[in-house]
């Protein structure tokens, strides 16, 4: 702007100059009229991920003050504890998750078996899990905590941390890198609140965890619920879907389920314990994309299967959080990395005798049946009844359906996530042999760095990268633990070493407020 | 517990080291043993370098077991059964007469040893080591490197 050309009021929004602008300057924010806010270290997500990474920076000694949490989510397990209901994991069912998986707790230790013994009101209720966990799995199946045990740790963790102190409620929108070094984050914040519309937050570091885009809907799923105007009768597992089961009470009908992860085996547990329960006559078909019929791989690549399914305890092999998987995915690089990934198999769902006896049940009764195929087509057949058109290996079958419940996931493309979006375009980050972010070993993403300042990233974005499982308990608490030395390393925080963890270990044990 | 094997080499030898040195310095004094304190002590501390020493040929056997598993993991009751056949082999050796050392051994004072020795280090082990060593379990077990 000259003192001869218009003047520019400044709106406090984004304007079309800082949109294209790659590297930003107060200056630029100035003349845009977005306000500056500072705190040292910026975590962009506020969900779990989040959570993990305050805690364990919290536990090495950085203050409140210096940590900011952006996120328009109330608490870290809001979006966990709404995909977990509607997937049809109730608050006192048991998650896939280990029982020194505790995400509020870095050390794993206490386990959730060991805290549920104590909290035990009977002696079978003492017992019970301490054996479970001894014997694991060699005579039964892996101990998991119940929902409602780990949202409980959380949110007690939460305070112990003074976590909501550290939130700033809204959505951000995107990262930049400033000119002088570190990084400009910038926050939408909500209609209600009285700060300005736009906030840049000026920091050293910034962390993301952002999780997924949202629900993924394959294209004949789309092009049903848009040729037919009705999202009800073709659902993903990850949508409310109550519905379903409600109309099920009312009406007998057959419902097409998709996907043999374990989302599929939840919907089908609870359509099968509706059917018993109401005395229904529902019947299900399943449709399966590749059919597991038993176990599978070379004598020390042998993955158990059966009806269908792969069976694993957990979202991957148990040692890719920590062992022997762990240290070969780090040695891998480029295609060599896809072949690793290859070779920790598919989708998975656990080995539990109980939907073993109710899908054995099912089968022998005749209302549970299996097809092998992709759905090419889905469409509105007569009576509210769906036609779904199956490439079989060397035929075209037809199924009719009252519903179809998609249990083949989230979207995971990082393309379809904004802020991520942005970062490839404008800061350098780029993707990895399987598409998604590239992170160095230490998370921190690769080309993104902007004087001494330093960008990570974990959770799903990162999936592919040198720790397989980052979208877990445990992957987001390596992920966390990585970050924090790289940020010791760096004078940002102390070191968690031996005598500290031992101390701050006891702090958690005694629930003192840090 | 999901060990690589320089973890397990280096979680054998840390652990009965020093948690299973701590312990065997303090019960050595009260194990029926029939013998003088120092020749007591001579045993039980030459117990404890066999089970590290003769653990660094065990530990190749497990990670080949470990092989097998499609998680490549080491359930934690077997790192407790482990006990059995490791206690039997060196009582084995003990009572063959042609050990190094001349040590008249009592069964009930050798199974108070090596079970509370094997107990207590499992134990250790199984939890409340990540509280001191925090990133061990993300690393293999290793404790360097």
């Amino acid at each position: 702007m000259t003192d001869a050309g218009p003047s520019v009021v400044p709106t406090g929004d984004l304007t079309q100059a800082l949109v294209d602008t790659d590297i930003w300057s107060e200056q630029h924010l100035f003349d845009a009229g977005i306000p500056i806010a500072d705190a040292p270290m910026i975590s962009v997500g506020g969900g779990i991920g989040s959570f993990a990474l305050v805690d364990h920076l919290r536990i090495c000694g950085v203050g409140t003050e210096s940590l900011r949490v952006l996120t328009p989510l109330s608490t870290p397990w809001e979006s966990f504890a709404y995909l977990t209901r509607v997937s049809q994991v109730p608050i006192g069912a048991r998650l896939r998750s280990d029982s020194s998986a505790c995400p509020d707790n870095i050390w794993g230790f206490p386990s959730y078996a060991i805290r549920e013994a104590v909290g035990a009101e009977s002696v079978r209720g003492l017992l019970a899990p301490l054996w479970q966990v001894l014997t694991e799995p060699l005579l039964g199946e892996h101990y998991t905590p119940r929902v409602g045990q780990v949202l409980d740790a959380m949110a007690r963790e939460s305070r112990r941390i003074r976590y909501p102190e550290m939130v700033a409620t809204g959505q951000v929108r995107m990262v930049r890198r400033r000119e002088a070094g570190g990084y400009f984050t910038i926050l939408t914040t909500p209609e209600w609140a009285p700060a300005a519309k736009r906030i840049a937050f000026r920091s050293a570091y910034v962390h993301l965890a952002v999780g997924y885009a949202g629900l993924k809907f394959l294209p004949e799923l789309q092009a049903y619920r848009e040729s037919t105007r009705n999202s009800s009768r073709v659902v993903n597992a990850y949508e409310p879907h109550e519905h379903v089961y409600d109309q099920l009470r009312r009406r007998p009908g057959t419902v097409m389920v998709r996907g043999s992860g374990i989302v599929a085996s939840r919907v089908l547990q609870r359509l099968i314990d509706e059917r018993n329960t109401h005395g229904l006559q529902t019947r299900v078909v399943h449709i399966f994309g590749t059919y597991v019929s038993g176990s599978q791989g070379p004598r020390f690549l042998r993955r158990r299967g059966g009806d269908g399914f792969a069976y694993q305890a957990f979202d991957d092999p148990k040692s890719v959080w920590g062992g022997q998987l762990r240290d070969q995915a780090r040695n891998t690089e480029g295609a060599e990395r896809t072949l690793f990934y290859d070779s920790l198999g598919g989708t998975s769902t656990p080995y539990r005798q109980h939907w073993q006896t109710l899908l054995g049940t099912a089968r022998a009764q005749g209302w549970y049946s299996t097809v092998v195929g992709e759905v090419e087509a889905l469409d509105a057949g007569a009576d509210d009844l769906i036609t779904a058109r199956i490439q079989s290996r060397d035929s075209v079958l037809m199924a009719e359906a009252s519903f179809v419940i998609d249990c083949t996931g989230l979207e995971s493309d990082i393309g379809e996530q904004r802020i991520l979006a942005d970062l490839l375009q404008h800061t350098g980050a780029r993707r990895n042999p399987l598409g998604r972010l590239d992170v160095e070993p230490s998370f921190e993403v690769r080309g993104t760095r902007s004087g001494r300042g330093r960008l990570y990233a974990s959770g799903a974005a990162t999936h592919g990268g040198y720790l397989p499982g980052v979208d877990t308990f445990l992957g987001l608490q390596i992920a966390a633990q990585e970050i924090a030395d790289d940020l010791a390393a760096e004078g940002f925080c102390r070191r968690l070493n031996l005598v500290r963890s031992a101390r701050e270990w006891f702090r958690w044990a005694t629930n003192t407020v840090i | 517990m999901t060990s690589s094997l320089a973890g397990r080499m280096q979680t054998r030898v840390l652990l009965f080291a020093v948690i299973g040195g701590i312990w065997t310095a303090l019960v050595t004094p009260i194990l029926p043993t029939r013998l003088p304190l120092g020749r007591s002590y001579e045993l039980s501390f030459t117990v404890l370098a066999l089970i590290i020493v003769l653990g660094l040929l065990w530990e190749l056997l497990y990670h080949l077991l470990q092989q097998y598993r499609w998680d490549k993991d080491w359930p934690t009751a077997l790192s407790l059964l482990a006990g059995v056949p490791e206690g039997t082999l060196i009582w084995l050796l003990l009572g063959t007469g042609t050990w190094l050392w001349d040590l008249p051994v009592t069964a009930r004072g050798y199974w108070l040893l090596f079970g509370s020795v094997w107990f207590v280090v499992w134990v250790v082990l199984s939890g409340p080591i990540r509280v001191l060593l925090v990133r061990r379990r993300w690393r293999g077990g290793r404790l360097f490197g």
